[in-house]
């Protein structure tokens, strides 16, 4: 019980965590705010990370160089999913994010082996960040190494930057501007306001912060791999999103640390319970995986029943949608 | 940049608009001495279905036009193809004389065109306060590199929320101005979309049935706010049904049936007008303006089944 409640702690405030987080910080931007219907967050994400690791492995650029390539990548990246779609009703960018997300996994675990190193991914590009951490010590501290210590607390200072942003944003003009959007695209261009212009940059805003949900991912792991990236990232990035409540600040963090440490949690519980039990038949070791995320479905089904809201959301409005 | 107000400068007065309107031609497309909106031959189908062919219709400023016709006419269509919404087949159309063929709606809307909408379009998760706000133009806070300094929009915002609360209690919404406006009822909808749509400091004002679920004493308020308009110098063009509301308020009437313009005139003169009665008021023979309630009240008895007579029964028990 004690490992597991650990194991939650870990995990809930691990690099992966943060990295999802920010992810989910992105679409909050994106859904929450516009209402725009990305689900190829992965794909900013893998951005992120392959671009920087491939520029500082393969290319030996200084890291923040690497970085500010792999953001100048997502603003395309954005700009191409947009321009097409952002004019089109909203399901036609939803069909465009996971097409393109698909793709560029694909392209990056099988296509330029040279940069992307196919399946074994990129490797060898923290040795610039690891040498600025400050930490120095053997063994772990709270459960955590001095690397990951030093990923911890670079990647929360992002968040926390990051959520002072997009608060600042939101309550300013533009952010009204967003959530108008959300509600009547056709109201506001009424009102002399060119909406595409804004869903463009919220949707650039959003890709450009998942990016740095890539750099964190990416050098807590120490490694990129494509199938990091698959189809079931942009839904557990949603549901840490609604989670939360879709269209508050805080919302996709408590989503995301939540929903990491329900995860290992529940998963500790579960191989707690086999190994106990002595009946080896009774779940093994990938079971057990599987049936956590069933678990977790459960718990979302029932949060969406009960609490539809999220956990910041307000009850109010989700009652005019009912009008 | 600060909202433009409308000025006696570049304008005749209301007063003056209206006398020249005295004595035209009242047949379809007759030119107008100061037109604000010019439409040439434009021509929208939908498939085989011709919404709006309008040969030639000029629309003088500074007075009220009224925009009629029975249902399916294509006033609504025509509607949005003046505010950039939809996209002709063909046809030129210009405000203040320049050309709109190809303009974005949101360029419409700048310039001073806006429109609201037969089915309101209020943003039901924003306030009553912020929805009027977001009808402010040349706001430094809508930058995306502004939104995060407040400093240098919080003078602007504060202009705006006292512009924005004066025409609230205008429209007696000030009470409701912290309220969803998804929790508004359907004519306090119509009320908060049109004080939106001024908050906009537009030159002409669009009304898409303005008055359509409003109930009758908010109806002559809300008949008084029209006419202010016109005394502060705007144009209004409107589409309505209830034609008290037509024949008081309106300068003006252009009378549409089947996408085409067939009439116009002074409200009093294009009552009688053979064309509109068939078309639209649905009398059954040659009747003067005075006899029409009676004509309906028969009509009712006679035909009770004739759609076209419905249009004209609120002259029965409206405000006189």
């Amino acid at each position: 019980m004690l490992d597991a409640l650990q194991g939650a702690f870990h995990d809930g405030l691990g690099y992966l965590a943060i990295s999802y987080c920010l992810a989910a910080i992105g679409l909050n931007v994106q859904f929450g705010y516009a209402g725009l219907l990305n689900f190829g967050q992965a794909a900013f994400l893998s951005i992120g990370g392959y671009m920087m690791g491939a520029a500082i492995a393969t290319g030996g650029w200084p890291t923040l160089a690497a970085m500010a390539l792999a953001i100048g990548c997502s603003v395309v990246l954005a700009l191409i999913l947009g321009i097409p779609t952002l004019r089109l009703r909203a399901d036609y960018l939803a069909i465009v994010t996971i097409a393109v997300a698909e793709v560029l996994r694909l392209t990056f675990g099988t296509s330029f082996r040279k940069y992307f190193h196919g399946k074994d991914g990129v490797t060898g590009f923290t040795d610039g960040f690891r040498s600025l951490n400050p930490f120095d010590y053997e063994g772990t501290v709270l459960t955590f190494s001095a690397n990951d210590m030093w990923i911890l607390i670079v990647g929360w200072i992002v968040v926390a930057l990051t959520l002072v942003l997009v608060w600042l944003l939101m309550r300013s003009p533009w952010g009204r501007l967003l959530r108008a959007i959300r509600e009547d695209e056709v109201a506001v261009r009424s009102l002399g306001k060119n909406a595409y212009s804004y869903k463009m940059q919220a949707l650039i805003l959003g890709g450009v912060i998942g990016c740095f949900g890539g750099f964190i991912g990416a050098l807590g792991q120490a490694s990129v791999q494509a199938d990091l990236f698959n189809l079931d990232f942009a839904f557990i990035a949603f549901t840490m999103l609604i989670l939360g409540g879709a269209g508050r600040v805080l919302s996709p963090v408590v989503g995301a640390v939540i929903f990491w440490a329900a995860l290992s949690f529940i998963g500790s519980i579960l191989t707690d319970l086999s190994a106990q039990s002595g009946i080896s038949s009774f779940m093994d070791a990938n079971q057990a995986s599987n049936v956590r995320l069933m678990l977790v479905g459960l718990t979302l089904m029932l949060l969406m029943i009960f609490r539809p809201q999220g956990i910041f959301g307000d009850r109010k409005e989700i009652a005019l949608d009912a009008r | 940049m600060p909202a433009e107000t409308p000025t006696a400068t570049t304008r005749i007065s209301a007063d003056d608009a209206r006398k020249a309107l005295v004595g035209l031609a009242t047949e379809p497309g007759v030119s107008k001495p100061d037109p604000i909106v010019v439409v040439d031959g434009v021509r929208r189908t939908f498939g085989g279905l011709t919404a709006v062919d309008v040969d030639h219709v000029e629309i003088q400023r500074g007075v009220i036009t009224a925009l009629i016709g029975p249902n399916g006419a294509g006033k609504t269509t025509f509607f949005n193809l003046l505010t950039g919404f939809d996209q002709p087949d063909q046809g030129d159309w210009s405000f203040n004389g320049t050309s709109l063929k190809g303009v974005g709606a949101f360029k419409v809307a700048r310039m001073g065109m806006v429109r609201t909408f037969q089915l309101t379009k209020v943003l039901s998760k924003l306030s009553v306060l912020e929805n009027m706000r977001l009808g402010s133009t040349g706001q430094l806070g809508e930058r995306f590199w502004a939104g995060p300094l407040k400093f240098l929009w919080r003078g602007q915002e504060e202009t705006n929320t006292e512009r924005a609360r004066d025409l609230l209690a205008r429209f007696k919404l000030d009470k409701k101005e912290h309220d969803y406006a998804g929790s508004l009822s359907g004519g306090q909808r119509k009320l908060l979309e049109m004080a939106r749509a001024l908050m906009v400091s537009p030159e002409l004002v669009m009304l898409d049935e303005p008055m359509a679920g409003v109930n009758p004493a908010l109806k002559q308020s809300l008949l008084g706010h029209v006419k202010s308009l016109r005394e502060e110098g705007m144009t209004v063009l409107f589409v309505e049904h209830d034609m008290d509301m037509v024949r008081d308020i309106s300068d003006w009437v252009i009378v549409m049936a089947q996408g085409q313009v067939i009439a116009e005139g002074p409200p009093d003169s294009i009552m009688s007008d053979q064309r509109v009665v068939d078309a639209y008021l649905g009398a059954h023979h040659d009747t003067d303006i005075s006899e029409l309630e009676e004509v309906v009240v028969v009509g009712r008895e006679g035909s009770s089944g004739d759609a076209a007579d419905e249009s004209a029964v609120p002259r029965k028990d409206g405000p006189a």
